[in-house]
């Protein structure tokens, strides 16, 4: 670690590439999601065009045939989730923000942190190599469900389904030694002063994110490395003919796989509680409240596992019991959004550009957790598994959480990241775009799924009963496309205000928490000669009998219009 | 490390001053990280030792339990040299120390040869990864845990290398603490998997 604050002369490949400040590797992660973004959409796209379009060649593609398709929706789901939901929402905001939030000069281990990016980025290689091999890639789902993903007889994909296997590997480990680092970084390297009471909520949710993720991700690692070894040595673990078992790989990938949820959820959460303080000029209402839901969710979310398989052949009598612990995990995160609630209450509202993207997630989101109480009842679920109702809800919770949680995160530290303010306007236009387009695209998605149309099928004109959802497919289509077209104008703002913005300055809301007394963008070091000393929280705005509505939680460093 | 706080700022509040040695704190994290990969191999073993299908199947080699058993205990000596070796280190008795350290290497050594040995003349009876799940099993988990002690033994020689050049003393114990919480993990996991895979 430095001890010395000053810049540093860097050669452009250690500035760049092999860099181990953790702004530019949060940078990097940011980077790489959004190139990884751009091809999973790009999938959705062919996804949407090939549903609504069956047999038609989409532009700039061809002919989506129903292998294309299989393999498409595999790693739609997989890049998504892996390459830009974990990079984009954990990984970027954990670099970045850890160490400026909890007053550290970098985080505890930056080589680790290095090898946690370029582990991504090998994982993002293997991915996107598993297109040029023999067989193509993987076409078996996201979930990657045995005998299908276990033996190449069956699916007729031998290399793409090692490379995937791989990849994920390399994901889970980057993610693994990210959160290590995170944890470590958070309960040893905190400012003098930077209690646990005082710790920024976005630190808190990130660390919750990484705990949920390093928990749970160990099975699935085991799980992963048999799966490997049945399509690479021979072995039977997940195939029935061989006297394996593929129910086990189902456990095993979903003891990891509805905590995931959280973990994409958890970062949305704390990034947006500390927005909503800035822009409502209020403390969070009920910290501790948050938090202790927050550990409850955590354990809880251990438990809920078999709601993804109540049709799987699971022993019918496990139903009740995962039922009623999914229906539970609804309760804290209830208590956290009618906290946040509770904070808009009262609250000197400024409306300003993250402000209306946190609130856009906390909307569109609330759609996706309602929805998930109905799929978490085994008898409702009976009818809607594996219909486009699950489709819709899963993008319901997880595009708010990744992308309305990490966009108002983007708006709202861009200043801190590159000195300069995005363009407002640009960001209005961004959001309204995407707001109207997403609810445009999933809607219609719920109605289809309970007409009892069921997903995973490239050519619905082949099934008479499904010809009643054409219409609804066209139109989900057509905002699906809108909706990736609109995000060229975040990518343009972007490029545009990086270069052109106007200067933001250290402080640009009269926030409190941390990071907001280094320059923007913070030097290598992040501090200058002197750590910031942490005197109060991170929430003591519109105190009483105060001149400013704010007050710096370190009064050590002078901001730029700190208050006396 | 970043130093101490320059600044003169009020009173800081009850912030903890004594705070975990980051490296400690992260290899416990990394331990725990490895017990949940243990217990996804370890329960994914159990429910197939537990259905009703005969285990090990017919055919199958036995596993050589006496053999496996002294180099067991074997092993667990080697916890035990490394676990007496801290107490001389933090005493300045730096001959007892490095004598200890070194046993412990060359009895992690013995438990991977013997196991080495072990697999060779399992491979020659037959018992395969794709022969059954069984041995699969065997290899999957017997491996992981060698590949584990392999780790473990590249560590040990990295802080013996910094050992005889006296690197180490009573104040800067460390590396060797770091090195034996993660050896004291690799040790402790072998009773379990021995008393699962060969046992019971």
């Amino acid at each position: 670690m430095s001890q010395d604050a000053h810049e540093h002369k860097q050669s452009f490949i250690s500035h760049y590439i092999f860099s181990t400040d953790h702004k530019m590797i949060g940078k990097q992660f940011l980077l790489l999601s959004t190139i990884m973004a751009c091809l999973g959409g790009f999938m959705a796209y062919l996804i949407r065009w090939e549903v609504a379009f069956p047999n038609v060649p989409a532009p700039f593609f061809g002919l989506v045939s129903p292998d294309k398709f299989n393999a498409i929706i595999t790693l739609h789901g997989t890049i998504m989730i892996f390459f830009v939901g974990m990079p984009f929402l954990s990984a970027f905001p954990s670099n970045f923000f850890i160490p400026l939030m909890i007053g550290a000069r970098d985080m505890a281990f930056p080589k680790l942190n290095m090898a946690s990016f370029w582990l991504t980025f090998a994982g993002a290689v293997l991915l996107v190599a598993s297109f040029f091999v023999p067989g193509g890639p993987v076409a078996g789902g996201w979930v990657g469900y045995p005998p299908l993903s276990a033996s190449s007889e069956f699916a007729g994909v031998k290399w793409g389904a090692c490379l995937w296997l791989l990849a994920l590997a390399m994901a889970f480990f980057s993610s693994s030694l990210g959160g290590l680092n995170y944890l470590v970084t958070a309960i040893t390297l905190r400012a003098k002063g930077m209690t646990y009471s005082r710790i920024p909520m976005t630190v808190w949710f990130l660390l919750a994110s990484a705990v949920t993720f390093f928990f749970s991700v160990g099975p699935l690692i085991a799980g992963d490395f048999m799966l490997i070894m049945d399509n690479m040595f021979g072995t039977g673990f997940f195939l029935p003919a061989k006297g394996g078992e593929p129910m086990l790989w189902e456990h095993l990938f979903w003891f990891f796989g509805h905590p995931e949820v959280y973990v994409l959820f958890f970062p949305a959460l704390g990034m947006g509680l500390d927005i909503m303080a800035t822009f409502t000029r209020k403390p969070i209402f009920g910290y501790k409240l948050i938090l202790w839901s927050t550990v409850s969710a955590i354990l809880l979310s251990f438990i809920v596992w078999a709601h993804h398989m109540f049709l799987s052949g699971l022993n019918p009598i496990l139903a009740t019991p995962f039922s009623i612990t999914t229906i539970l995990i609804s309760i804290p995160f209830a208590i956290i959004i009618f906290c946040m609630l509770a904070t808009l209450r009262h609250g000197s509202i400024r409306l300003e550009v993250p402000m209306l993207w946190m609130l856009g997630f906390l909307a569109t989101f609330l759609v996706g957790g309602l929805t998930g109480i109905f799929l978490g009842s085994a008898s409702v679920d009976i009818y809607l598994h594996g219909t486009y109702f699950v489709v819709a809800h899963f993008h319901y919770t997880l595009f708010p959480s990744v992308f309305f949680g990490g966009f108002s995160a983007v708006y709202y530290w861009f200043p801190k990241m590159y000195g300069r303010k995005l363009n407002e306007k640009l960001g209005l236009l961004h959001l309204a775009l995407t707001f109207i387009f997403f609810n445009g695209t999933f809607w219609p998605l719920f109605r289809v799924g309970i007409g009892g149309m069921i997903r995973r099928i490239a050519d619905p004109s082949f099934y008479p009963q499904y010809h009643q959802f054409a219409n609804w497919n066209i139109f989900a289509t057509i905002c699906a496309i809108s909706l990736i077209a609109s995000q060229s104008v975040f990518l343009w703002n972007l490029v545009l205000s990086m270069n052109h913005g106007p200067k933001a300055g250290k402080n640009p809301y009269q926030s409190n928490t941390l990071e907001w007394l280094a320059d923007s963008p913070p030097p290598h070091g992040n501090w200058g000669p002197v750590l910031p000393v942490v005197t109060s929280g991170p929430y003591e705005y519109s105190k009483p009998g105060e001149s400013e509505d704010w007050h710096s939680q370190a009064s050590n460093i002078k901001g730029e219009t700190v208050h006396g | 490390m970043d130093g101490p706080v320059s600044g003169s700022g009020p009173s800081a509040g009850p912030a903890s001053d004594r705070r975990m040695e980051p490296a400690r704190l992260g290899i416990i994290l990394f331990i725990i990280a490895e017990i949940m990969f243990f217990s996804g191999l370890i329960s994914s073993f159990v429910m197939f030792r537990f259905s009703p299908v005969p285990w090990p199947p017919p055919g199958q080699p036995r596993l050589p339990l006496e053999v496996t058993s002294a180099n067991t205990l074997i092993l667990l000596l080697s916890g035990l040299t490394f676990f007496l070796a801290l107490k001389p280190l933090k005493a300045s008795n730096s001959q007892l120390f490095k004598g200890l350290l070194t046993a412990t290497a060359v009895l992690g050594f013995i438990f991977l040869a013997v196991q080495g040995a072990e697999w060779v003349r399992l491979l020659h009876f037959g018992l395969t990864v794709h022969a059954s799940i069984f041995g699969g099993f065997f290899y999957c988990l017997v491996g992981i845990h060698a590949v584990h002690v392999t780790g473990g033994l590249i560590a040990l020689l990295w802080v013996l290398n910094k050992a005889w050049k006296e690197k180490y003393s009573a104040q800067n114990t460390l590396g060797v603490e770091l090195c034996r919480m993660y050896w004291f993990f690799v040790v402790g996991l072998w009773p379990i998997l021995f008393f699962l895979v060969y046992l019971i």
